[in-house]
């Protein structure tokens, strides 16, 4: 266990360096610098402003002298400072990753919640079967945003229940709730479908096993048949579903952040990339790069604490 | 076509030297949905091809049905165009937002420009984005992971720790970094150039998903070929002399081509859906070229002024992908 544990990580150190590497190279790639930008801002820059500023930057090196650099300060816990917001990087990545977290934890156990119970639906009353399939159907193919701007017209436009977009303007639950829910209904009917075909399809394969047919057979009632000894097995798939989404959600609510204007993890590094803030947009890209590859060692280690049978391999 | 090629190899049972079932389960293992699948008996290798087939395939000929029909009016939006007498891409700034008439079945955008018209024209640059990226996915995917399972050791390891690297990266924000890399610096025909505006970027926008793509075709194909490679008839086509290009020409491809159809119906629809996002990000196919994605992306600029013209290009993105996933799904189940 401690080994895997430290191998992956090991792995993880090596995955982080390598795509830190390739980001640096990519943002290189990208159209214009800090100083084209500045020299849009402000018309009296002269060329010769712009080569001192960028001098003055570094950016008149070349993009390997840069990465190393920037590679040195990172190791010595220097993130440097970000370019749209004027603050240490650092500092303005927690607050996201906070906003991020809470719209990730709400969607996420809402569609478990929703998806398990279709899917078990699905799987006890197989004469629902099909309409649980053709809702997972649906809910796989539907684009986020355009979810996201169905629901923005309905219940921000047409009907003036909710807020379009934005974060809580006042303190309170109600007023965060408020600003929380059609982002959270979104990104919870767009993942609900998964869990609903993994669930049932756990369940079917659970309440085949043999031990089910012994535990009848030794007269166990349905109920306790379905929730001591099929519900269990079937867990270990929806959990370890459960673990890796929540690692991709943490970037891949991008799209659904940026159409309700939330200031997460997604449209910071959306903004950070567009407005050429490399600072940021390197590190919110490591950020979400480790916690993408460490929910997918927590998927790992549930899996075996779930399932005794996979703990010797 | 990917998919036309695996259907056919389903029903073809005598291969030279497979003896039994050259049909991979590549779904035994994880079961369907629907209970009555799981009655299902695989048809014996020996049974006659036609007859013995069960009756229908509801899930395939929906999802062909729906992605022919998508593709036929691609086809035909010029000869649309041509019936409404109207151009897709010139501004008529005095029919702005207009209601859906006879002249404009869908209405017309903040442009004034024929609703109908532009999601046409969206679809063929939809699908050639889903088509292409899928094809190259699958091209690329099935070479890697059938020459990893044939090579093994090194060639494996290396190829694979590549596809769980990029599997275990966050695809969104690379493909966002991607999608802003500037053409012009690493020698691809710039905007503008060669390939009109459109041109290039489908063909921007086809290879940053590809480079995603190919992971899930990989994997499967790959975990296809090492069960094939274990078979008896390989090791007697070896045995007969048969040369190892001709052993995976002839014996192995043929056989994961139904797990490879699979995931490239798989891939259409993802590219689809991803070509959309970047679009709606302002990334993808720019404007006045039109695609779903961009087409919303107006949409949410006037969801107060015209809220309705956010439903038709949605609308066209959910119901292409429904129809790739469920011609994977009716492959899968054959």
């Amino acid at each position: 266990m401690a080994r895997l544990i430290a191998a992956r990580l090991a792995q993880m150190a090596v995955l982080l360096a390598l795509l830190s590497f390739a980001a640096y190279m990519l943002i290189g790639l990208m159209p214009g610098d800090p100083v084209d930008l500045a020299i849009m801002a402000d018309p009296r820059l002269t060329a010769a402003d712009a080569a001192r500023l960028r001098a003055l930057h570094g950016l008149d090196q070349p993009l390997l002298a840069r990465y190393g650099a920037w590679a040195l300060a990172v190791l010595h816990g220097e993130f440097g400072f970000s370019r749209l917001y004027a603050r240490p990087a650092a500092a303005v990545l927690w607050p996201a990753l906070g906003s991020t977290l809470v719209l990730l934890a709400a969607s996420l156990s809402l569609a478990i919640l929703v998806g398990v119970g279709l899917g078990a639906l699905a799987a006890l009353r197989p004469r629902l079967a099909p309409f649980v399939e053709a809702l997972a159907l649906l809910g796989q193919a539907v684009p986020t945003f355009w979810l996201g701007m169905l629901l923005i017209i309905l219940f921000a436009v047409d009907l003036g229940w909710l807020p379009a977009g934005g974060e809580a303007d006042a303190p309170g639950l109600l007023a965060a709730l408020r600003f929380l829910a059609l982002p959270v209904a979104t990104l919870a009917i767009a993942n609900l479908a998964a869990y609903a075909r993994h669930s049932a399809a756990a369940l079917e394969t659970a309440l085949r096993e043999p031990w089910i047919r012994s535990a009848r057979a030794r007269g166990a009632s349905e109920e306790q048949v379905l929730w001591r000894h099929a519900a269990p097995n079937a867990a270990v798939p929806v959990l370890t579903i459960a673990a890796l989404d929540a690692g991709a959600l943490v970037s891949g609510a991008l799209v659904t952040e940026t159409v309700f204007a939330r200031p997460g993890m997604g449209k910071l590094i959306y903004d950070a990339v567009m407005g050429n803030d490399y600072n940021l947009a390197l590190l919110a890209l490591l950020l979400t790069a480790a916690v993408t590859v460490l929910s997918g060692l927590a998927a790992d280690l549930a899996q075996r604490a779930l399932d005794p049978r996979l703990r010797d391999a | 076509m990917a998919f036309g090629a695996g259907r056919r190899e389903g029903r073809r049972p005598s291969l030279p030297g497979s003896g039994a079932g050259p049909r991979p389960e590549p779904d035994a293992e994880s079961p369907a949905l629907s209970p009555r699948d799981a009655t299902d008996a695989p048809i014996p290798a020996d049974a006659p091809p036609r007859p013995a087939r069960r009756p229908g395939n509801p899930r395939l000929l929906a999802g062909l049905l729906l992605l022919g029909g998508l593709a036929a009016g691609a086809a035909l939006a010029d000869a649309v165009a041509g019936l409404l007498g109207h151009d897709a891409f010139a501004p008529d700034l005095f029919s702005r937002f207009e209601p859906p008439s006879a002249a404009h079945p869908l209405g017309t955008d903040e442009l004034g420009r024929d609703i109908l018209l532009r999601l046409l024209y969206g679809a063929r640059v939809s699908l050639a984005v889903g088509l292409a990226t899928a094809l190259a996915a699958s091209v690329v995917g099935t070479l890697a992971g059938v020459v990893a399972a044939w090579r093994g050791g090194l060639v494996d390891a290396l190829v694979m720790r590549l596809a769980d690297a990029l599997l275990a990266l966050p695809a969104l924000p690379l493909l966002v970094v991607l999608a802003a890399i500037d053409p012009a610096r690493l020698g691809l025909p710039a905007r503008g150039e060669g390939l009109g505006t459109a041109g290039a970027d489908i063909l921007r926008i086809t290879l940053i998903l590809a480079l995603f793509g190919w992971v899930g075709v990989a994997r499967l194909s790959r975990a296809a070929a090492l069960s094939v490679l274990a078979r008896d008839h390989i090791r007697a086509a070896r045995a007969l002399g048969a040369t190892e290009a001709r052993v995976l020409r002839r014996h192995v491809l043929p056989n994961i081509l139904a797990p490879v159809a699979v995931a490239t119906a798989l891939a259409v629809g993802g590219a689809v859906l991803a070509e959309s996002v970047l679009s709606f990000l302002g990334l993808g196919i720019q404007p006045p070229a039109p695609s779903w994605g961009n087409m919303l992306a107006n949409a949410q600029e006037l969801v107060f002024a015209a809220p309705l013209s956010a439903l038709w290009p949605g609308l066209a993105i959910l119901l292409t992908v429904t129809g790739c996933n469920l011609v994977a799904d009716g492959l899968r189940r054959r």
